[in-house]
C-alpha cells in the first residue's frame, strides 16, 4: 500500500497556500497518495477565480463578496500591504523562477494529489459546487478526513 | 572520476520542489538501469534527492559539486 500524506488546508493566506502545495507536490512526486482537505478560509484557494459566488441570504452574499477567494486573489499573511505586498512576493517569486500557485497547483493534480471540500463550511459561508474549481475531487466531512488521516503517516494543518 | 547519465534534466535556477517533481516526470521516460544526470544550483537538492531516491526505491549514485552547481545521479531501479 502507498504512504499516505493528508493536509487540512484551514488558512486562505497566499503563503500559507504555498507551503501546503509545496508539501503536497513533494510528497507526490515521492510516490505517495496525497489528500488535501481544505475547509473555513481554505476553502478561498479552490474557488474559481471568474465568475460571481452565488449564494442565498444578505449576510452570506455579504461575506462572499468582501471574502471573493480564488487562488489569484489570496493576500500573504503579513506584509499584504492592500496587495502591494503580496504583489511584490509574486515579483520575488517569479524573479527566482518559482512557480506561481496556480502553477504548483496544477503540478499537485499533474501527480494525482485529490482535493476535498468540508461541506460544513461550504453550508455556512454559502459557497456552492459551482462556485469551487473542477479538480475538487469529493465534498465531505471529519470523518473523511479522518479516515484518511488515520491512515496517513503524515498528517499536517495548515 | 566523471559519472555519465545517460539522460540529462537541467534543473539549474529552480527551486524546490521543481528539481525533484522534474526528476519524478523524467524518470519515468527511462528505461531501468539507466542514470538520470539532474544539473541543479539550489544547495537543497543535496539532502533532498537522497530523500526522495529513499522513499520512491530509486538508487542514489552520487553527486559532484562545483562553484555551487551540482550534479546529481539517480539510477532508475524499478
Amino acid at each position: 500500500m502507498k504512504d499516505k500524506v493528508t493536509l487540512v488546508v484551514f488558512s486562505g493566506d497566499f503563503d500559507k497556500a504555498l507551503a501546503a502545495f509545496n508539501i503536497a507536490v513533494g510528497a507526490a512526486t515521492m510516490g505517495m497518495e496525497v489528500d488535501m482537505f481544505f475547509t473555513f478560509w481554505g476553502l478561498n484557494i479552490i474557488k474559481k477565480n471568474k465568475g460571481p459566488i452565488k449564494s442565498k441570504g444578505i449576510m452570506r452574499k455579504m461575506l462572499n463578496a468582501m471574502n471573493r477567494g480564488g487562488s489569484k486573489r489570496l493576500h500573504l499573511s503579513k506584509f499584504h500591504m492592500f496587495g502591494v505586498g503580496t504583489w511584490m512576493m509574486k515579483r520575488l517569486m517569479k524573479d527566482v523562477n518559482f512557480p506561481q500557485l496556480e502553477e504548483l497547483m496544477a503540478l499537485a493534480r499533474e501527480f494525482g494529489v485529490k482535493y476535498i471540500a468540508c461541506t460544513t463550511s461550504m453550508g455556512i459561508m454559502g459557497i456552492t459546487r459551482e462556485a469551487l474549481i473542477p479538480e475538487v475531487d469529493t465534498l465531505a466531512g471529519v470523518a473523511t478526513y479522518l479516515a484518511e488521516a488515520k491512515e496517513s503517516k503524515v498528517n499536517l494543518f495548515v | 572520476m566523471t559519472r555519465k547519465g545517460d539522460v540529462t534534466l537541467d534543473c539549474v535556477g529552480l527551486y524546490c520542489p521543481m528539481p525533484i517533481a522534474a526528476t519524478a516526470r523524467k524518470i519515468k521516460e527511462l528505461q531501468v538501469g539507466q542514470v538520470l544526470e539532474i544539473l541543479a544550483d539550489d544547495q537543497g537538492i543535496k539532502e533532498d534527492m537522497p530523500a526522495w531516491c529513499r522513499v520512491t526505491g530509486h538508487e542514489f549514485v552520487g553527486m559532484e559539486e562545483e562553484k555551487g552547481q551540482y550534479k546529481v545521479y539517480v539510477k532508475k531501479s524499478k
